[in-house]
């Protein structure tokens, strides 16, 4: 057992209120009142404080870069081409050539400075539209537009060879500026004079499978050859039918 | 299958090598005839000095003088094995007997003699019936001109040509005429021209792009011709009298194969200005131009009957393979010659009944078909082969004699320029040099 009761152990506020109340009347009460202390003397401020950062640091001739400073401490705050400024801040800039940017921070307890470069290179030539170079051209027409072969004796496109000209006619829709000649030959059997004329007719009837493909005809040139610059000269059936042709040849 | 091919085959044979036979008797090219030729004894002249010069020229003169005469066609050249040791040199040295008696047995004689005397070649010559003892003499000529290695020959070309005109049936002699043609040997094809016999061969056109299909005028004053000229083939002109080319019409499209009518006056050519090849006319001076063909399909070669000048053969292949036509010089009447194969190049007789002209028989995509020189009869069509050495032989072109034929063929290895006479005879190589082709008689 040992719990006292508390109820044993009252405190006496009640007679610890009025003494209380008695004191701060006589505070309050009292008439006279003391100075208020007089303010501390001012203190010196520190060397301010700059940063300065321009991103990103190297740009092309006409993009921008961002400028980021803070100062601490400092009264006077300017940029180099910019003038006065806040303490913190951001501008975007422009320059035409390389420049460094300068910030000066004041205070009357000194300056500081702050640096940040920009490079500026020269932007890339702007892509030509019209005729780059002819070499490639050549070579692209060379490369995708096909020979059309004919039979012995004749000047008509076979079916397999009217799939040649669709071909040829697509690619040369894409490439509205190139211009060509169609020549025309044939196999070394049979006459000189009659091959001339197979020539040109061969040559001719590629020029109007085109132009119905919607090829202009004004791109369009022909000559016969007939039998006189052969592309091989055996005896043979394949040389022969490799002589049987309309031949491409890129002219612009 | 293959039974019925062979049998197809040796039937196809059969009719091919009947037909020729059954047609040779008849037909008459001036030579062959049946008649007998004029046995002629042709000794060399006599060199009537005894310098250098005079030897060198005489010979030449002498085997250019036999050359020509030979090949006339016309004469029974009696072998100089058989003539008397010494060789006449003027009249007083002619003894009859020695000649129309056995062993020569010759009917005529021509004799001479040649000098150089004062940087002159003299020569005289005579052409004698040695049947005839009252009055042999038929010819006594007399030539003089400055003494070089080509007078002697022209000299002897011009004799020649008079013994023959006068010996035979007064159609004059081809010793003097030329022949032009298609030579590669520069290293491009340009025009050429030589003497009839191969001599004196040397280039004309300088065009450097590619001349073809040379026909020169009936005067002789410009050879027409086709040429690559930018992108397109024309007709051009070289001009013999200035020696270069001078300017002729150009047309549109390809413009090929010009040959002139016999009196001058008119050049036809193919041409496909219209978008089709066909044959046109026009006048010498390059005016007046008419179209003849009218139909669709390539037409091409043209050739004039010289006799007449009323009608046109050419090429076309409006059925398909190239058959030859004729058709009247305003274009009507176009009538259908060769019946079969591929045939070109068609070259009209002097007399006007004959085309000669280029024929592969059996044409097609595996047969490698010869193609050989034929001569047919305008009137009956009917047709006589000349050439049958299998291989290629194309462009004949009449001389003006009608009884000669140039033409081309490769049975030497390359092409070259060989003559011929109009039976297929006495076949001679004119030209060796690179690649010879389309040879062009002229027309006197």
């Amino acid at each position: 057992m040992g719990g006292m009761t508390l109820k044993a152990r009252k405190i006496q506020w009640i007679h610890i209120v009025p003494a209380l109340v008695l004191i701060l009347v006589a505070a309050a009460c009292s008439k006279k009142k003391p100075a208020p202390p007089p303010p501390p003397p001012a203190a010196k401020l520190p060397a301010p404080t700059a940063m300065l950062t321009a991103n990103p640091n190297t740009i092309e001739a006409g993009q921008a870069s961002t400028l980021t400073w803070n100062t601490d401490f400092a009264t006077d705050i300017s940029i180099d081409g910019i003038g006065k400024v806040d303490p913190t801040g951001t501008r975007k800039v422009t320059p035409s050539e390389s420049t460094t940017y300068r910030l000066l921070a004041k205070n009357d307890s000194g300056t500081k400075e702050a640096t940040a470069r920009v490079t500026v290179t020269p932007a890339p030539p702007p892509p030509t539209t019209s005729k780059v170079s002819t070499e490639s051209d050549s070579q692209l027409f060379s490369q995708n537009m096909k020979d059309v072969f004919y039979a012995y004796d004749s000047y008509e496109i076979t079916p397999e060879y009217q799939a040649v000209i669709q071909s040829d006619a697509g690619f040369l829709q894409q490439h509205p500026n190139m211009s060509f000649l169609i020549e025309g030959h044939c196999d070394e059997r049979g006459s000189i004079e009659y091959n001339l004329t197979l020539g040109e007719y061969r040559a001719n009837a590629a020029k109007q499978a085109l132009v119905q493909q919607g090829v202009s005809a004004t791109r369009i040139r022909t000559i016969s050859y007939g039998k006189e610059k052969p592309f091989c000269t055996d005896s043979t059936e394949s040389c022969w039918q490799q002589n049987r042709r309309a031949h491409f040849v890129y002219s612009k | 299958m293959k039974r019925f091919a062979s049998i197809f085959l040796l039937a196809v044979l059969a009719a091919a090598y009947n037909t020729p036979l059954a047609s040779q008797d008849w037909i008459r090219t001036g030579t062959g005839l049946g008649v007998e030729k004029v046995r002629l004894a042709v000794p060399d002249f006599k060199a009537a000095a005894t310098d250098v010069d005079t030897k060198r020229l005489t010979t030449a003169f002498s085997v250019t003088l036999w050359n020509d005469l030979q090949a006339a066609g016309i004469f029974d050249m009696v072998s100089p094995s058989f003539y008397p040791l010494a060789n006449p040199g003027v009249p007083q040295d002619v003894n009859l007997a020695q000649w129309s008696d056995p062993p020569p047995n010759a009917s005529m004689l021509t004799f001479g003699n040649a000098m150089v005397q004062g940087g002159f070649l003299a020569v005289q010559g005579w052409l004698y019936d040695v049947k005839n003892s009252q009055s042999p003499q038929v010819l006594g000529k007399q030539y003089r001109e400055q003494a070089t290695e080509d007078n002697a020959r022209l000299i002897a070309h011009r004799f020649a040509d008079e013994i023959i005109f006068r010996l035979g049936g007064g159609i004059p002699g081809i010793a003097e005429s030329r022949i032009y043609f298609v030579s590669n040997r520069s290293g491009t094809k340009e025009i050429w021209q030589m003497d009839y016999d191969g001599s004196n061969q040397k280039q004309l056109t300088h065009v450097t792009t590619m001349a073809l299909s040379p026909h020169v005028s009936p005067d002789g004053s410009r050879v027409a011709f086709s040429s690559v000229s930018g992108n397109e083939w024309e007709i051009l002109m070289y001009s013999l009298d200035l020696n270069r080319p001078v300017s002729f019409p150009r047309y549109q499209g390809a413009n090929l194969s010009p040959a002139w009518s016999s009196d001058g006056k008119w050049l036809a050519f193919s041409s496909s200005r219209s978008g089709d090849a066909e044959i046109y006319a026009v006048d010498v001076n390059g005016g007046d131009l008419r179209r003849l063909t009218n139909s669709r399909g390539p037409d091409v070669s043209p050739t004039w009957n010289p006799k007449t000048n009323a009608q046109i053969a050419f090429v076309s292949g409006r059925t398909g393979l190239p058959q030859i036509y004729t058709m009247a010089s305003d274009g009507t009447n176009v009538v259908r010659v060769t019946d079969q194969g591929y045939a070109v190049s068609p070259s009209w007789s002097p007399n006007g009944q004959f085309l000669a002209f280029a024929w592969v028989r059996n044409y097609g995509p595996g047969a490698p078909g010869a193609s050989d020189i034929y001569l047919m009869d305008v009137a009956s069509k009917q047709w006589v082969q000349l050439t049958h050495d299998g291989g290629r032989n194309d462009f004949p072109s009449w001389a003006p004699d009608g009884r000669h034929i140039v033409f081309q063929s490769n049975r030497s290895g390359r092409t070259q320029i060989w003559s011929m006479l109009a039976d297929g005879s006495q076949a001679r190589q004119l030209t060796s040099a690179g690649e010879n082709t389309q040879p062009n008689w002229s027309f006197k």
